[in-house]
Order: C-alpha cells, then structure tokens, then sequence
C-alpha cells in the first residue's frame, strides 16, 4: 500500500529566511530514497514539508507542489493531519511518550485519532512490533514504560508506533545517528525490509549508509552559508556512488570537500 | 608491594598536601559556638541574635585561618566558601524551626477534637471553650470555590500561551498576568468589594472566593506555563506526525507529560490563598456561627478567625491559646496540601523505571 510521492518547485522558507530553493523530485513507491548532504543544506526541511511537517515550526511555510499518487499535499481543503496520517516520520532522537507503556505507545497512532477497534489493538501492536523488529526483545514487559528501553529498542518502538497507523510512506530523519553501530544495523535491516510495504525516505550523514540501504540517492547542496540549499541531482544509487553526474557529487562523496 | 608504597610516600608529593581531618569543621563549629557564649557571657549580651551572629562570624574566620595556616590559602578560602553556605543555611532554618516550634508548643494546648468540631457560637471571644469548626467550614468552601474557578481558568490560559499564542493578544494576556501576579489581595478584595456595593449586598463567603480565584489564577498561569515549556518539543512532533490533531495531542500528550508539575503548582497555589486575610476580612467579613452555605451570609474562615482571636479579644489568654491552635491547624493543611502535591508529583511523573 505504498505511494508515489511527485515533488515539483519546492521552496520553503523559515519566516523570511529562504531554506530551501525549487526542489523537483520523485520518490518511487515501494523503494528507499536516500538525501544526502552537508549539514543545514536542507535535507530535514524538504523531508518535514513532505508530510507538512514544516509549518509546525513557527514561520515555517512552503511554495510549490507535493503530490502525493496525484493529489497535491499543499492544495486547498486538504487538512495536515489527514496527510501525516498518510505519510508518516520518524525522528533523529528516539522520542517515545515517556508516560506510555511499551504498548500504549504502540497503540498511540491508533487511540489518539480514536478510530480502531478494541478487539483489534492487541493485534496491531503485535504485529507493528514483530514489523519492527522489537517483539521478542519486549513482549513480556508490554506495560512496562517505553523510556526503559536501549536506545536502539526505542528507535524501532518509535518505527512500530510509526508503522502501527499503517501509513503509506514513512519518512526518517537520520534515524541511526544516535545508535551504535549494532542498533543501526538492526534498523538498517528493518529499513530493507519495510520497503516491501511502504515508501521510504531517509535522511543520512552516513554515505555508506545511504549506499547500503537506498535504491535512489538525492544529493543536497548550498552555494554559501546563509543560501537556500538546493537539490544538485537525484540518481540510483548505485549511480550516485559510482559515476555521478555532477562534479559536486563526487567531491562530496569522495570526502574532497564538506 | 608495601616497601614500594613506603618508599613512594616518602618522596615529596606535588599532588598531596596537609589537609585537616574530617571532623574539623565540627570542631570549629562547636569551639566558636562555645567562644561565642563566652563572649556573649562576658560582655552581658543578652540577646541571643547577637551570640548566634557572633558564633557564625567566628565559624566563618576561624575556619579561614585554621585552614589557611594548615592546607594554604586556596583550600581557605574553599573552606570559607562551604562555611558561608552552611552559615546562611543555619540564618535560614532558625526562624522557620522557630517558628514551627512555638507555634507547635502553643497551639497544641487546646487544640483537640472538641477544638475541631465545634464553633465559636455562644462563646464570648475572652472565655476559654469553643472552636474553629465554622472556620475550617469556611475555609474548605472558599478556597474549594476559589481553586475551581481559578484552577481551570489558570491552566487553560497557560495552555493557549504556551501552546497556541502567537502575536499580540498572547502578549497582552502575559503582561496583564504580570500585572495580576503584583495586585496586592487587599486589592483584589476591594475589587470584587466594589462590585459587591454596586449591587447592594452583603457579605458573603463566595465574594471572598472570587477575590482569592483572582489572586490564584496569576500564580497557576505562571507554573502551567513553565511545565508545559519544559515538555519536549520532539514529543509534541511525534504525536503530530501519526496525524494526531493539536488539541489531541495537546491533551493526551503534552498535559499528560507534565501533570504532576501542573498539579504542583495548582496545589502551591492553594497553599497561597489559603493563608488570604485581607479579602476575606473584607467580603467575608467572620461569624463566630456555623454557616455551610458560602453563598449566603457572612462566613468565617481561618485566617481570618486568627487574626480576630488576637484583634477582638483584648488580651485573653483562651483567645490566644486559641489563635495559636487555629494557626497551626492552618499551617498543618497548607503541608498535608503540599505533601498530597508531591505524592501525585511522584505518582505521576513519566516513568523511567526499566
């Protein structure tokens, strides 16, 4: 139940500060899409205006278009929350609700929009824990609180709680950059196979992350500190790693500059 | 292994120096304390402030040149440092001791269940007998009142400035709040007193409600607000990126996280409004009867009744013995307030436990 995501002359703007500059992508459904990129050259702001994210920061606003399978994410009458419904996140640092258990946490997505049925929660946290990799880990201590966990073990719980609402694409901004190396590998792992089901976007600093996981590659960019950052070019990845089009690209890569 | 270490000691150390024992701070503590005595002795001081100053000077400055003369002048003034903490913590605590002492001392003498279930009805303000019921009555039901006005009215604004307020309105109702937090309870109270006139009644224990909702809700606004600040902005993302709408996530979510600080300062609020005399004396206005209906006739309530005991009963000692007891019923239900706050705190902070 994956989606295609069509993005067309993007430019998102922080108050009056321009973060990011006439974006076109498209992200294929069922696939991993990897940004890559210097650091404020605006990866985490394209990802947070594909769910409209971004206009919860205060001044956030975006120009341009975001079709989601050919309805346009920004067009009248459509109501943020149905999107974040649709397309889900999951954030750098581990954030599970500290006054939730394991399970409630889990069951969040589904209890606070208040539509699901009793009989059903228990099945669907299972099921989005077991997807997440967690359940052998935590399914004798469902109603012990979520902040007792690993960081890695909170990550995939944030992951099930994202996956629990079933949504169509699921957006991760630099999900392993507070995990070690073994948690990063399980949720590596988890990215692999969770792109049988959902389209997945996923922010990185690590290129061999990026290489490892993503089918497409997008690499950011921005002239100057203080300038809008830019899309420099989209590929396969393999592409991208190997004989990429653009001088840029291959200096980033290759670790010449940034 | 220990010839080695022998040898090693016997080298001149750069890192280790002289240091005084452990217990020398209790020494000096206890030799100036004595030497203070002495002085205050001899000199006929026979103010007990005055030896106790005394006492805490000497501690500081002879903490300074004991430790100067043995471990050198950093450590010295480290010494004085932790001296100087510990004397103002010692200024600090005296007067509350004090203060809990006497007025446990005086007020336990006729403070009994006789004293606590009955009113001051048929007794004449200088006869012993009689009690502090109405006022307890009185008490519960304005600040009861008060609480459920102020409370909510307080959370919900702090909600809309924290979660909601952009721009103007959100910072003129953070100035007026400043503003309230200043006003004087007499103020208040002559507030609500002028309505009161405007419309030609009389005393009556709700009007004092009001004017204590007045004087709580600033306070409430303050601590709601900075609890809800304290709440992780991750956390308000996460809930909104599941397509949670705002005000689900404000309300399952971010009040949840910070319950037990917004329960905190509500019951610390309490605590404030309860110990209110001026408005109460003027709206309310005190009735030696029993009176459980705070929305008609005059009330009593328990600061109020102190201050009458001391004021109306021209020096007898049952009044007194009286006032001292009430005050310290008083003080008991601000702590067992403030003890209840904590538990629920504790109860309902976000759990870490594995």
């Amino acid at each position: 139940m994956s989606k295609r995501i069509d993005v067309s002359g993007l430019t998102a703007y922080y108050g009056s500060h321009k973060a990011i500059e006439d974006i076109s992508m498209t992200v294929e459904p069922r696939s991993v899409t990897a940004f890559i990129g210097p650091s404020g050259c605006g990866k985490s702001t394209f990802l947070r205006t594909l769910n409209r994210m971004h206009e919860v920061t205060s001044g956030g606003r975006v120009e341009g278009k975001v079709l989601l399978d050919d309805e346009d994410l920004y067009g009248t009458g459509v109501d943020p929350v149905s999107v974040r419904r649709e397309i889900g996140m999951v954030f750098q640092r581990p954030n599970p609700f500290p006054t939730m258990s394991i399970f409630d946490n889990v069951a969040a997505g589904l209890r606070l929009n208040g539509s699901y049925k009793k009989s059903a929660l228990s099945d669907v946290v299972e099921k989005s824990l077991k997807g997440a990799n967690l359940w052998n880990e935590v399914k004798d201590r469902l109603n012990k609180p979520g902040s007792g966990l690993s960081g890695g073990q909170q990550q995939r719980l944030c992951i099930a709680r994202a996956i629990a609402v079933e949504p169509k694409v699921l957006l991760m901004d630099e999900p392993c950059s507070a995990l070690d190396p073994i948690s990063t590998l399980a949720i590596e792992d988890l990215i692999g196979e969770l792109k049988e089901r959902f389209t997945i976007v996923i922010v990185t600093h690590n290129m061999q992350q990026a290489a490892r996981v993503s089918d497409r590659t997008a690499f950011f960019n921005l002239a100057a500190v203080g300038q809008p950052g830019k899309l420099i070019e989209i590929d396969d990845t393999e592409r991208i790693f190997s004989n990429p089009s653009v001088q840029a690209t291959e200096d980033y890569i290759s670790g010449r500059f940034g | 292994m220990s010839h080695a270490a022998t040898v090693s000691d016997k080298r001149p150390s750069t890192l280790r120096g002289a240091s005084l024992p452990k217990w020398s701070p209790w020494a000096i503590a206890a030799g100036s304390i004595v030497a203070a005595v002495g002085i205050g002795l001899g000199a006929g001081l026979d103010s007990r402030v005055q030896w106790g100053l005394i006492a805490g000077l000497l501690f500081v400055f002879g903490t300074y040149g004991i430790a100067a003369k043995v471990e050198g002048r950093r450590q010295a003034k480290d010494r004085v440092a932790t001296s100087l903490v510990w004397v103002a913590f010692v200024l600090a605590v005296v007067p509350l001791v004090s203060l809990l002492w006497t007025t446990i001392a005086r007020g336990v003498k006729v403070l009994d269940v006789y004293f606590l279930t009955h009113s001051m009805g048929v007794v004449a303000d200088s006869e012993p007998g009689g009690g502090i019921y109405h006022a307890i009555i009185g008490s519960l039901e304005q600040v009861g009142l008060a609480t459920l006005i102020g409370a909510p009215i307080g959370i919900l604004t702090a909600i809309y400035l924290v979660e909601y307020g952009r721009g103007g309105l959100a910072k003129a109702v953070t100035f007026f709040v400043d503003v309230m937090t200043g006003i004087p309870s007499i103020v208040a109270g002559l507030f609500i007193l002028s309505l009161m006139l405007m419309f030609d009644m009389q005393p009556f224990g709700f009007a004092g409600s009001l004017a204590l909702a007045i004087l709580m809700m600033p306070v409430v606004v303050r601590s709601t607000e900075e609890m809800l600040k304290l709440v992780p902005n991750e956390l308000r993302e996460a809930s909104l990126a599941l397509g949670v709408p705002k005000w689900r996530t404000i309300l399952k979510v971010v009040v949840p996280t910070s319950i037990g600080g917004i329960i905190t300062g509500v019951m610390l609020s309490i605590a404030r409004i309860a110990g209110e005399t001026a408005p109460v004396l003027l709206l309310v206005f005190g009735n030696p009867f029993i009176n459980n209906n705070p929305f008609e006739g005059a009330q009593a309530s328990l600061p109020l009744y102190i201050y009458q005991q001391y004021s109306q009963s021209a020096g007898s000692t049952a009044a007194y013995d009286r006032a001292w007891a009430a005050s310290l019923t008083l003080i008991a239900f601000v702590m067992i307030l403030n003890m209840v706050a904590r538990g629920i705190a504790r109860w309902k902070a976000p759990k870490t436990g594995r």
